[in-house]
């Protein structure tokens, strides 16, 4: 039987901030355990959380970025469940009033538009992380608080994707918005980001949900994509075999790259929400809502339309200098630099330093080649020609020097000088009457030779153009 | 309102408490009767009335996101009952 995915996705990101959600430890990564805690982190019995104004001001700025209808007023709930990465024995999340609702996110895939709708976006807190004893027959689990209280904020979409394309593309969308409007690192690998995702199949055509499954522990876009093939086939094998899929939360491991259930008193929640009575809610103004706007910079896919129209490149191009906010900075720090020549700088960009980047696994940011180095090299390659620019530009990566500057000391100028490079032609012509003749027979190839000898004579900074030109001249004129 | 054993049950597996069924049996009868009590609240009409969750009128208090120092972390790991390398220590969790 052919059937249709249907998808959504909960998205956490940590927000970027100094200190926790309610206190003013460090959010530090990689720190030694336990050494960003206090008694109120810990959830010790009597203490007083005070929410951090950064990171309600980067929920809300986020919020307005993914077009939600903000709340007026919003609060904050106690979700109660056990475990032991959460101190408290509570989160403190939202529930009932989020801060925002009802918002979405345009993605492109295949080259077409399609409007992914959002539930709602919602702060709350981090659990701390747990360490499991690799040492078999250990009968203990280890805890690091550190990360617990660390701001979170949470992304919910509507089951509104129905391939992995439009998933993967809903991902790399809103970690670049989320980057662009500087709110969160979202560096997976510290665990900035990570996914749940929500997975049901149903028979091609219908309009009836089938029984959901829920996957939590998705570190990575690459595990997301690895769990929806894997759910895809799990789930339409039971189907084909006229079983149920159950409506189950499951656990995905990325070691063995499966899926399993949990438990089902894991998942026998009754998270009894509540307000918060430690915390006074919230009201937003239009005022504040104004404010807040402000500080949000254009988004990728108005950039990306705008370098199409302001620079003519294509939108293909446009669409890689925008995907990472870094690198169109850098971009248009080049051709504010030098406006002649957007479309050969941003090929430049394309094609040279982002491959450089990926070989060298760094960002642009700390790439040793700067936009004015960079428009530098362009200005001169009229006069050294292309395949020496290319040289050029890894010697200025391996040196850290200016195109200028390594042109003079190789004195690798090409040789324009048209009455000089007439004598050497000329003595070229000389030395090799085979090939002249040849030429002047109507064999092409024995230009190809002459320019050759010349370049060899020369040693490879003669202009091949021009060159080409003079031997035409030459050879034709010494024909008649 | 009656509460039944059952969701006695259900609630003492939620705060992590063991019950006799005695204790059970007489949960159930006083938290029948402590509801019925507060039922009679159901009898005013809050058609128009916004629930309150807030004993105060406060809104909006926050602090700057400024970094204050930390506890020390022996100071802290000595308020727990097992700690290791600088870990709590929690009976093992099942994955």
């Amino acid at each position: 039987m052919k059937y249709e995915v249907v998808m959504g996705l909960e998205t956490h990101a940590e927000l970027d901030t100094e200190s926790k959600l309610f206190c003013g430890c460090s959010t530090k990564f990689g720190s030694e355990p336990n050494t960003q805690t206090c008694p109120v982190c810990l959830g010790l019995p009597g203490v007083l959380p005070v929410m951090n104004k950064k990171a309600f001001e980067h929920s809300l700025k986020a919020a307005l970025s993914l077009s939600c209808e903000i709340s007026e007023f919003t609060n904050f709930d106690r979700k109660s469940y056990y475990y032991p990465d959460l101190p408290k024995n509570y989160q403190t999340s939202q529930n009932y009033f989020n801060i925002g609702n009802n918002g979405y996110v345009d993605i492109v895939v295949k080259g077409k538009e399609k409007r992914i709708d959002i539930h709602n976006v919602h702060l709350e807190e981090e659990a701390g992380k747990l360490v499991h004893p690799e040492t078999s027959g250990a009968n203990y689990s280890l805890v690091d608080f550190n990360r617990a209280g660390v701001p979170l904020l949470e992304i919910v979409t509507q089951p509104d994707m129905r391939s992995v394309e439009e998933v993967e593309s809903y991902m790399q969308t809103l970690r670049n918005i989320l980057l662009y409007i500087g709110v969160s690192d979202c560096k997976m690998q510290e665990g900035s980001l990570r996914f749940e995702a929500s997975i049901s199949l149903r028979e091609e055509g219908s309009n009836v949900l089938g029984n959901r499954v829920e996957i939590k522990n998705l570190n990575s876009m690459k595990a997301v994509l690895k769990v929806i093939a894997y759910e895809i086939s799990r789930q339409s094998s039971l189907l084909d075999k006229g079983e149920d899929v159950l409506m189950e939360t499951r656990l995905w491991d990325d070691v063995d790259s499966v899926s399993r259930r949990m438990r089902s008193k894991e998942e026998a929640h009754d998270y009894r929400y509540f307000p918060e009575p430690d915390l006074v809610p919230v009201w937003i103004d239009q005022e504040w809502i104004d404010e807040t706007r402000t500080t949000i910079p254009e988004l990728p896919v108005s950039k990306r339309q705008r370098f199409v129209n302001e620079y003519t490149i294509s939108d293909y191009d446009a669409g890689i200098l925008t995907d990472d906010k870094l690198l169109a900075d850098y971009f248009e720090e080049c051709v504010g630099l030098s406006q002649d020549s957007p479309k050969e700088l941003s090929n430049w960009i394309i094609n040279d330093v982002l491959r450089e980047l990926n070989e060298r696994k760094t960002n642009v940011q700390d790439f040793i080649v700067s936009p004015k180095m960079l428009v530098d090299l362009v200005k001169i390659k009229p006069a050294i020609g292309s395949s020496i620019a290319k040289d050029v530009f890894v010697e200025m990566i391996n040196t850290g020097k200016t195109a200028p500057s390594i042109v003079k000391e190789k004195s690798l100028t090409q040789m324009g000088d048209v009455s000089e490079l007439n004598d050497i032609v000329a003595k070229v012509i000389d030395e090799n009457p085979k090939a002249a003749e040849d030429y002047g027979k109507g064999k092409k190839s024995a230009l190809t030779f002459l320019i050759g000898q010349t370049m060899k004579v020369t040693k490879g900074k003669a202009n091949p153009k021009i060159l080409t030109e003079i031997f035409k001249e030459k050879l034709s004129a010494g024909s008649k | 309102m009656d509460i039944s054993v059952k969701e006695i049950e259900h609630i003492a597996d939620l705060s992590r408490i063991t019950l006799t069924v005695d204790e059970k049996n007489t949960f159930a009868k006083q938290l029948t009767n402590i509801l019925g009590y507060i039922e009679k609240l159901n009898e005013l009409d809050t058609d128009e009335v916004q629930p309150m969750a807030y004993a105060t009128f406060l809104k909006n208090v926050f602090r700057e996101d400024k970094l204050k120092s930390s506890f020390s972390r022996q100071e802290i790991l000595e308020l727990s009952p097992s700690s290791a390398n600088g870990f709590f220590k929690v009976p093992k969790v099942i994955e």
